[in-house]
């Protein structure tokens, strides 16, 4: 039986990961090439870094920093933030990367979805979707609403041929109260692709709680660990007493 | 000296990053005189089977693979296009299989959809009989952490048959997790990004 992922995410600025609230407000956390090796010894099943640099460049700097992180990680990787192309996939995969996220772009051009799922497969492509009330799906972190609703949006990424929906609830997201678990399990129960559930993990109770009642197949976070309140594999052996199935 | 074949077909890279990790002296190449001058040969893969087979067949590299009998390692595509046969047709074509390199005794078909078994079956899962080939490439995983625990991804499977080594279960399916045909290896899961795991199993190929 596949085990469910436990993913850290890294939003990086100029190389350096950061961490905002409700994305703003963001400060500096450390180094991305130091802190993945480190969540790939504590038993981190994938990693995702989301670029939010926005020059040109900052962009150089993420792709190089990419192959860095290619050369040291052995587990997969997501990388995330301003692909709007073909070839932006195309040098980011160059670079090393397992899979892309690709989010407004998507939105913008859903057919990006299939060209890129078409040349380099369903696997490298995840489409990310950040939602308010877990049904109006935003961009730009939340602050720009689209005529987009989550369920359909979702269902057309997975026809298009996403291979993975990262689940965002901008109402849960930098609150630590827990993830949005109901809309979490209708999205698995409408999709045949897997689900990564983020947004609103505090404690390790609420990963329990979004892998089992939320049916998710993952589960993303950055602060509670970045800032170490929950060491990954403390977490791993309570997903595993929960009767997750965990690589452990 | 281990050469990487570079057939135009995805991410090869990970493939050389993790050869770099173990400071092993490795080549990317599709060309077949150094192909085989080397010691050992890794044929990875990402993508479509058909296509893959079609990039192998432009090059001529059919035939030099199957030529080989130093240590071939295939990995996920590079595996399933040394198989009999394989349902991932190209887009658009009529047939309902594609020729593969009839290394392994291996049929390559495609996941049913089901609820609790998604396909891609993508993500972390065990691997299990692994006395089946009495195998070295297996050596001192269950002394390590996260020992049967390998990466995968992929919507097709090789079926089991007389060269599996290694199976693993999605769903209702068991299938081959690895294959060994002689001085032919292949993993469907991805070794070079299985943590240490998969690191142990690229070194115990490299020192065969």
């Amino acid at each position: 039986m596949v085990a469910k992922r436990i993913i850290p995410c890294l939003d990086i600025r100029d190389g350096q990961v950061v961490k905002g609230v409700n994305f703003v407000g963001i400060k500096e956390v450390g180094d991305a090439v130091e802190m993945a090796r480190k969540y790939c010894r504590d038993g981190a099943d994938e990693l995702v870094f989301l670029d939010i640099t926005a020059t040109f460049e900052g962009r150089k700097t993420f792709a190089s920093l990419v192959e860095k992180i290619a050369l040291n990680i052995d587990i997969p990787f997501t990388v995330g933030g301003g692909i709007s192309s073909l070839d932006d996939a195309a040098r980011l995969l160059d670079s090393g990367a397992d899979k892309i996220s690709i989010n407004s772009s998507a939105i913008a051009r859903p057919a990006l979805i299939d060209e890129i799922a078409s040349r380099y497969g369903s696997q490298f492509v995840v489409v990310a979707i950040d939602a308010l009330n877990c049904s109006i799906v935003t961009t730009h972190g939340g602050r720009k609403q689209t005529d987009k609703e989550l369920f359909s949006w979702a269902k057309e990424a997975q026809e298009r041929g996403a291979g993975e929906i990262l689940f965002t609830s901008m109402d849960h997201d930098g609150t630590k109260a827990g993830y949005a678990c109901e809309a979490t399990a209708a999205l698995c129960g409408s999709l045949r692709i897997p689900v990564i559930a983020s947004g609103g993990a505090g404690n390790a109770g609420h990963i329990v709680e979004v892998l089992t009642k939320g049916r998710a197949d993952a589960a993303l976070a950055a602060s509670i660990f970045h800032y170490g309140e929950v060491n990954i594999s403390e977490l791993k052996k309570e997903l595993a007493g929960a009767g997750i199935p965990v690589r452990i | 000296m281990i050469a990487i074949i570079d057939y135009g077909c995805g991410n090869i890279r990970s493939v050389a990053n993790a050869l770099e990790r173990l400071d092993c002296q490795h080549v990317l190449t599709g060309d077949a005189a150094l192909i085989r001058s080397c010691d050992k040969v890794i044929l990875p893969g990402v993508g479509n089977d058909a296509e893959a087979l079609q990039n192998l067949r432009l090059k001529g590299l059919d035939r030099v693979i199957k030529e080989l009998r130093k240590p071939v390692l295939g990995i996920c595509v590079g595996m399933q296009i040394m198989c009999r046969d394989s349902e991932e047709v190209a887009a658009g074509s009529p047939e309902r299989t594609v020729q593969g390199l009839g290394i392994f005794d291996s049929h390559v078909r495609r996941f049913p959809t089901c609820a609790d078994a998604k396909v891609p079956h993508m993500g972390w899962n065990c691997i299990g009989n692994l006395n089946l080939g009495k195998c070295r490439l297996f050596e001192g995983l269950d002394s390590l952490k996260y020992g049967r625990y390998m990466y995968f991804v992929h919507s097709y499977y090789p079926t089991l048959c007389q060269d599996t080594i290694a199976t693993c279960r999605h769903g209702d399916i068991l299938f081959s997790a690895a294959l060994k045909y002689e001085n032919f290896y292949g993993t469907q899961f991805h070794p070079e990004k299985s943590g240490e795991a998969g690191e142990r199993l690229l070194k115990n190929f490299i020192e065969l």
